[in-house]
């Protein structure tokens, strides 16, 4: 009987329990978990705050989830120390727990620029955490003016399900655009728009360059007054665990296409890492919950013995506002690096498809996005467009424009 | 596992089947009062161009995407089945974007529906395949 411990109890913690399991069903899986809650869906706390769901549904899995896969759950106990010659996790206050085989699964912190001033601030918040969702909720009331700092999907959505619940809503960016990450500057505008329609202020390509009590004063000048303020700057990968115990890191930690790290029976999965972006042809942390399940699961399956690979990633985003969705995919090469672009256009739909090589790399829709799987797979199997009728697919994602062979195999049997 | 495949060539493109899934799926009892002068939200689709149609639900994959994506643990896996849980789902459409098959859709309240075979309404079997014309739309083991 083998010991399996995974550090970390989010998504990628599940997968990796899930892989286990699917592979051994008797060994013991201790899982260390910082937060003093069972897995939970992440991505929920801004419709938490919305009102869209509760914490009974956000959780990830049903209440007996721990019990039903043989899981010991170390709940508020925090991981210190990787000892990879006595294969142990050293825990802050003390024990060593022996591992067979670990699985790093520890995802990111908040990561708070040094802003001078900042401990004057009372109210502030980061947005990652159920617990620091309570705590923002606590902290608003329908008069409460808010600073968010940082446009990405972090802060928006933060925004957006915060908007019913106070009198006003600042969000401010060094990057001149929304949800740089993401889109583009043109379907940036559109959605900044949308948003603006929505009651939502920005100032953009401006920073806070320091706080007195409850105002910022802006590099651009501007002072802005808040009563709560929330810091949604980006996220860094928690790789110390691998870094200290001689893995290599780079953002995130390095792992194969099998979740190793570049310690032996050391996995990771999640947002802590850094795996291959097949869209991209190179390394990068993707942050996303789908490539968490995954690598989490691929790493279980491994850790086991069985046999796993997860080499199909690429960054991906559903994302709406305010009734307004956005999907993207892939990554996108302009025309100086060999791309070409597609494109449609209409005052509230935009569809950009980014093709390089004879191969579809990524795309933006906005408002419509029906079927967008259609065009994803062909990022994510890397399917040559002359193999495909591209010129139907580009205006429409139907089956019909692949070859009636391989149409039946999608179609004609189990897959 | 039984699941629910179109046999292409027998496919006349009626939308009968989208038809039948919208009814058995909305609870009423009766076509007309379900259905008639109002939008309907079918978990089967009729794909297809001017040569060719093919009534496209659900693969219910072994390895499926959309649960392992799925961001509000609305989507599983029962005994093969892929199944959502509507109370859960909060229409971010995660699912929408990594189905290779674009089998998903946005239900009329905003959560994502899609085929659970008519396991979890009274239909008894899967109403489009009782409903074809031309036995096109097949429910069987393969």
């Amino acid at each position: 009987m083998k010991q399996y411990v995974i550090i970390g109890n989010g998504v990628a913690a599940a997968g990796c329990i899930e892989g286990i399991r699917s592979a051994d069903s008797e060994s013991r899986i201790v899982v260390i978990s910082e937060e003093k809650h069972p897995v939970y869906c992440r991505p929920l706390i801004s419709y938490y705050l919305e009102g869209k769901t509760d914490l009974q549904k956000m959780k990830y899995r049903r209440d007996d989830y721990y019990e039903k896969m043989g899981c010991e759950v170390l709940y508020g106990k925090k991981a210190v120390k990787i000892d990879k010659d006595a294969k142990t996790v050293i825990l802050e206050d003390g024990p060593a727990i022996p591992y067979d085989a670990v699985c790093v699964a520890a995802g990111s912190a908040p990561f708070v620029p040094p802003l001078a001033g900042l401990e004057s601030v009372k109210n502030k918040f980061s947005f990652m955490t159920i617990d620091d969702t309570l705590a923002l909720e606590a902290a608003v009331t329908p008069d409460s003016s808010v600073l968010i700092i940082g446009a990405g999907l972090i802060g928006l959505k933060c925004a957006e399900g915060l908007k019913e619940r106070v009198a006003d809503i600042t969000v401010c960016d060094l990057a001149d655009r929304v949800l740089s990450s993401i889109l583009d500057t043109e379907c940036a505008s559109m959605m900044q728009k949308h948003l603006e329609q929505n009651g939502i202020r920005f100032l953009l390509g401006d920073s806070a360059e320091r706080f007195e009590g409850n105002t910022a004063f802006m590099k651009s000048g501007r002072t802005v007054s808040f009563d709560v303020l929330v810091l949604a700057v980006g996220v860094r990968a928690n790789t110390t665990l691998v870094s200290d115990a001689g893995g290599q890191v780079n953002r995130g930690i390095l792992v194969s296409e099998h979740m190793e790290t570049t310690i032996p029976d050391v996995y990771a999965a999640g947002d802590c890492t850094e795996g291959e972006d097949i869209s991209f042809g190179q390394k990068r942390v993707l942050a996303i919950l789908p490539n968490a399940y995954m690598q989490g699961q691929c790493a279980g399956v491994n850790m086991a013995g069985g046999e796993a690979a997860f080499d199909k990633a690429i960054p991906m985003n559903s994302i709406g506002f305010f009734g307004m969705h956005a999907m993207t995919a892939g990554s996108y090469f302009g025309e100086n690096e060999g791309g070409a672009l597609y494109e449609e256009k209409t005052e509230n739909t935009l569809k950009r498809l980014f093709t390089r090589n004879g191969l579809l790399t990524g795309f933006i829709l906005i408002g419509h996005t029906d079927r967008a799987g259609i065009y994803t797979a062909l990022i994510r199997e890397k399917t040559p467009l002359d193999a495909v009728n591209f010129e139907l697919l580009k205006k429409n994602t139907t089956l019909a424009a692949f070859s009636r062979e391989s149409r039946i195999n999608k179609l004609g049997g189990a897959v | 596992m039984k699941r629910i495949y179109v046999n292409e060539q027998w496919c006349l493109g009626c939308h009968l089947c989208e038809y039948n899934c919208a009814f058995a799926n909305s609870g009423e009892t009766n076509m007309a009062k379900a259905l008639k002068g109002k939008p309907i939200f079918p978990r089967i689709r009729v794909d297809g161009d001017e040569s060719i149609n093919f009534a496209v639900s659900c693969r219910h994959c072994k390895e499926p995407l959309c649960v392992k994506s799925c961001i509000s643990g609305a989507l599983s896996s029962k005994d093969g089945a892929i199944c959502i849980d509507h109370n859960k789902c909060v229409g971010c459409l995660t699912c929408i974007l990594v189905c290779p098959y674009g089998a998903l859709s946005q239900g009329e309240h905003g959560a994502v529906q899609k085929c659970e075979l008519c396991l979890e309404n009274s239909c008894g079997e899967p109403a489009c395949v009782k409903g074809c014309p031309n036995r096109a739309i097949v429910y069987e083991e393969r």
